[in-house]
């Protein structure tokens, strides 16, 4: 077990380093850190040395991947990519590029508690709904219910989750006033909030979820173990309930687990629909101001919190399925 | 006057697309495994039917993917033989057909069918100002009193209706004399129809088509001299932008996943084959890939196109042509970002197929490793490729619409359903509410995206035998049936 979790933690930073290089490769090779200056200074005439200013007070004022004045392991060392990958890896995300600098580690601090506050019930719920409607459709199989139940999943799944949204938001906030339409507050307020969002993020995701989660169910259930059940004399719903279930646990964790990175960062539409001050909206605000310090940083989070999931999923594994060993 | 062909990006590749299209097609007519398996696709009701459907967007995409720029008339004075000129704007032949919506542009906001403007505004009336709703411009205006509306717009719609009917009338009398061999005579084949004893299940499909039709004719019938769902803010018609939006959806869909196939393939089957250090290499690279979070790494890409677009002008001479550059390279993106998945489940395949008799055996002979992989795993994965690209269709439609809400989607000058909804989103919020943008993109949108579902679901069952043991019972009866 300490073995195997060595060792995937060991190729999880290898991935990272890949990525961090990947990104710094993407975004230094077309944007040069004077555009950079440019853009952020903003205005039509920028002198030479507003941008060297701009430039040391960011701490760009570096060549980028290799620094040919220097002596020895500092021409690695001393340029942009060096600096801001060690710090990263030490998980230290410096400041915005924009106008006002903020402390993207201070603000990721704060916004992923909002962020948890609205994901984690989605993902339980989420995981909860889906998988009872898939147990309801496989439990009339054969029948009216379950051809109109997938049909209903095919139509549930072709909508974008943008139209929800917005009927959703019309509907309750604006037509039967039950919810404010979109805003934050801390404490126990925030629930009158999160209501809506939530929901709808439930129901946007239910025909795809539960449409996978009906076709994992139908696997199992030509299995032999099945037939042993039901030649006990085990009714439906026991066999549904204590043996499926237990059996198909194991690729629902996967394709649930697949979306945990999501949870941490929050769901970016939800989020800034409703203006939750969560890691989503941040990002969302990060990309239309053109912000490519905060979105580099959240890239690198995305990238820490997948392979982090991953490594929980694995253990989970082990939780739901004893014959599983990791080695 | 000639005018001037452009050869769009999208264009070209969606050209190319067709020209393989054929060649697929003709692969389907010479071997008898594929053509055994779209038999299967075309018996299965819900499949035809969404076909059809797909069929007609992709005929609108079509039509909206030839450009030209028209060539402007020279001046009086000009020396004779002085080069033309050509108009700044790129138009497609879309464009032409509907040139008459193009050109019914309103000041403003109006209702769908509507012959009054929706915002009220200072007229003078008889000499003294009064505030009122505006007649329209274009809406209406053959209307010689506003009494006459209602009874106008039943007309018309009515003859649009007839026509309809009568051109889904026609169809079924068509496909009855085109069956009539099978079936003893037009009528028998009618009768086999109505009661849906054919082959191929064509009273779903003819439905289909009636009900296409009977949809399409009485807008047809309006469209020329009112907006059938309204007008945008700037006046622009509504149904001209879904339509356009129709060809966007269909670029992103089909240039996206294609974009995906040439790595996921190429290093999936490497990867399968050769398995050691190769394995380990291109294994590293696509969970490199996958670790980031798919929009999160798309909107870097974005970005750095942007400022790439931005640093180069000179790539382009019109705003069609950098927007449409930018689609076809948000295309590139999402295959170049989106491969993972196709090529973990090539690798997996061609692990399992590598080690099969008839590999073994090409090895023997002395193959190389290069016709092997060509030659008989290639061919072996196929349906995967397939099955992963169709469903992977309306994935990439409905991301299109939440990446344009994001802001790194295709331009803001290009009509797209994301766009739409976009504006949709803040026109709700008005009182009253402007509600037929959002509908007439909610409706085209999921027309699309249900078709290209239903279509893939259809094809999936019929080339995975495994997946087909999922179908709700009552649509499998016609598919699994030993004698259909």
């Amino acid at each position: 077990m300490l073995n195997y979790l060595i060792r995937r933690l060991g190729y999880g930073a290898l991935i990272l380093i890949g990525v961090n290089l990947f990104t710094f490769f993407l975004f230094f090779s077309v944007n040069t850190p004077d555009d950079m200056a440019r853009l952020n200074i903003g205005g039509k005439r920028v002198t030479q040395d507003q941008i060297e200013k701009w430039k040391t007070e960011r701490g760009y004022d570096k060549p980028v991947y290799w620094d040919a004045k220097e002596q020895g392991a500092a021409k690695l060392t001393h340029t942009i990519v060096w600096e801001r990958s060690v710090s990263l890896f030490a998980l230290d995300f410096g400041r915005s590029d924009s106008q006002n600098a903020v402390d993207i580690g201070h603000e990721i601090k704060t916004r992923m508690g909002v962020s948890l506050q609205l994901a984690v019930p989605i993902f339980i719920l989420q995981v909860f709904a889906s998988t009872a409607f898939a147990l309801l459709l496989v439990f009339f199989r054969h029948s009216r219910i379950d051809f109109w139940g997938v049909v209903l999943c095919v139509v549930m799944l072709s909508i974008s989750s943008l139209f929800y949204i917005i009927v959703g938001q019309v509907f309750f906030s604006r037509m039967l006033h039950l919810v404010p339409i979109s805003g934050y507050e801390g404490g126990l307020t925030a629930v009158k909030f999160l209501v809506l969002p939530m929901i709808l993020s439930l129901i946007s995701r239910l025909g795809t979820e539960a449409r996978l989660y009906r076709a994992m169910f139908l696997e199992e259930i030509g299995k032999d173990y099945v037939r042993t059940a039901r030649a006990k004399g085990l009714g439906e719903a026991v066999v549904l309930f204590r043996h499926v279930l237990k059996n198909a646990a194991i690729p629902i964790i996967t394709s649930a687990g697949s979306y945990l990175p999501y949870v941490f960062l929050g769901s970016l539409v939800f989020e800034s629909f409703f203006g939750i001050p969560g890691l989503g909206a941040f990002v969302i605000d990060a990309i239309t101001g053109q912000d490519f310090a905060i979105v580099r940083s959240m890239v690198f989070l995305g990238a820490v919190l997948y392979i982090a999931s991953n490594v929980l999923i694995d253990l989970t594994y082990t939780w739901a399925d004893p014959r599983v060993r990791l080695t | 006057m000639t005018p001037k062909l452009v050869l769009l990006w999208t264009d070209v590749v969606l050209y190319a697309m067709l020209l393989l299209l054929a060649w697929y097609a003709w692969r389907v007519r010479v071997n008898p495994n594929l053509r055994a398996n779209w038999a299967r696709v075309a018996r299965d009701p819900a499949a035809l039917c969404a076909g059809i459907v797909l069929a007609l967007f992709a005929l609108v995409t079509l039509v909206d993917s030839v450009h030209f720029r028209r060539a402007l008339v020279p001046s009086a004075d000009a020396p004779a033989g002085s080069a033309t000129f050509y108009a700044t704007s790129t138009e497609s032949l879309l464009d032409t057909v509907l040139a008459r919506q193009v050109q019914m542009r309103e000041s403003g906001y109006s209702e769908p069918l509507a012959y009054l403007g929706f915002n009220m505004q200072a007229l003078e009336r008889n000499g003294k100002p009064v505030r009122d709703f505006p007649r329209l411009a274009f809406g209406g205006a053959h209307l010689a009193s506003p009494a006459d509306w209602a009874g106008d717009v039943r007309l018309r719609a009515f003859t649009g209706l007839a026509a309809g009917a009568a051109v889904a009338l026609l169809a079924t009398l068509l496909v009855a004399w085109l069956n009539r061999a099978q079936h003893g005579g037009v009528t028998g084949a009618l009768k086999d129809i109505s009661i849906d004893r054919t082959h191929v299940p064509l009273r779903a499909a003819l439905v289909t088509v009636a009900v296409v039709c009977v949809l399409v004719g009485p807008l047809v019938a309006l469209m020329g001299h009112y907006h059938v769902f309204g007008t945008d803010r700037t006046g622009n018609d509504v149904l001209y932008q879904a339509l356009k939006s129709v060809r966007t959806a269909f670029v992103i869909g089909t240039l996206a996943t294609m974009a995906t196939l040439p790595l996921a393939m190429v290093l999936g089957v490497l990867a399968g084959y050769f398995k050691g250090w190769v394995d380990e290499v291109i294994q590293y690279l696509y969970t490199t890939l996958t670790s980031v979070p798919n929009v999160l790494l798309i909107a870097a890409c974005v970005l750095m196109v942007q400022v790439f677009l931005d640093k180069h002008p000179e790539m382009f001479e019109t705003g069609a042509e950098r927007s449409d550059l930018k689609m076809f390279l948000l295309c590139v993106i999402l295959g170049l970002t989106g491969w993972a998945t196709l090529c973990r489940l090539i690798r997996g395949e061609t692990l399992k197929l590598r080690e099969l008799d008839f590999v073994q055996a090409a090895t023997a002979f002395g193959v190389s490793h290069a016709r092997i992989m060509a030659r008989h795993i290639m061919p072996n994965v196929m349906h995967l490729v397939l099955i992963t690209t169709v469903l992977s269709f309306s994935d990439l439609i409905l991301y299109e619409a939440v990446l344009t809400y994001v802001g790194v989607g295709v331009d803001p000058s290009m009509n797209s359903f994301g766009g739409m909804i976009n504006l949709a989103r803040s026109e709700m919020s008005r009182d009253p509410v402007v509600w037929w943008s959002f509908i007439a993109a909610f409706g085209f949108m999921v027309a699309l995206v249900l078709a290209a579902n239903l279509f893939a679901d259809g094809v999936r069952d019929a080339f995975d035998p495994r997946a087909r043991s999922l179908r709700p019972s009552v649509l499998a009866r016609r598919v699994a049936g030993p004698s259909a």
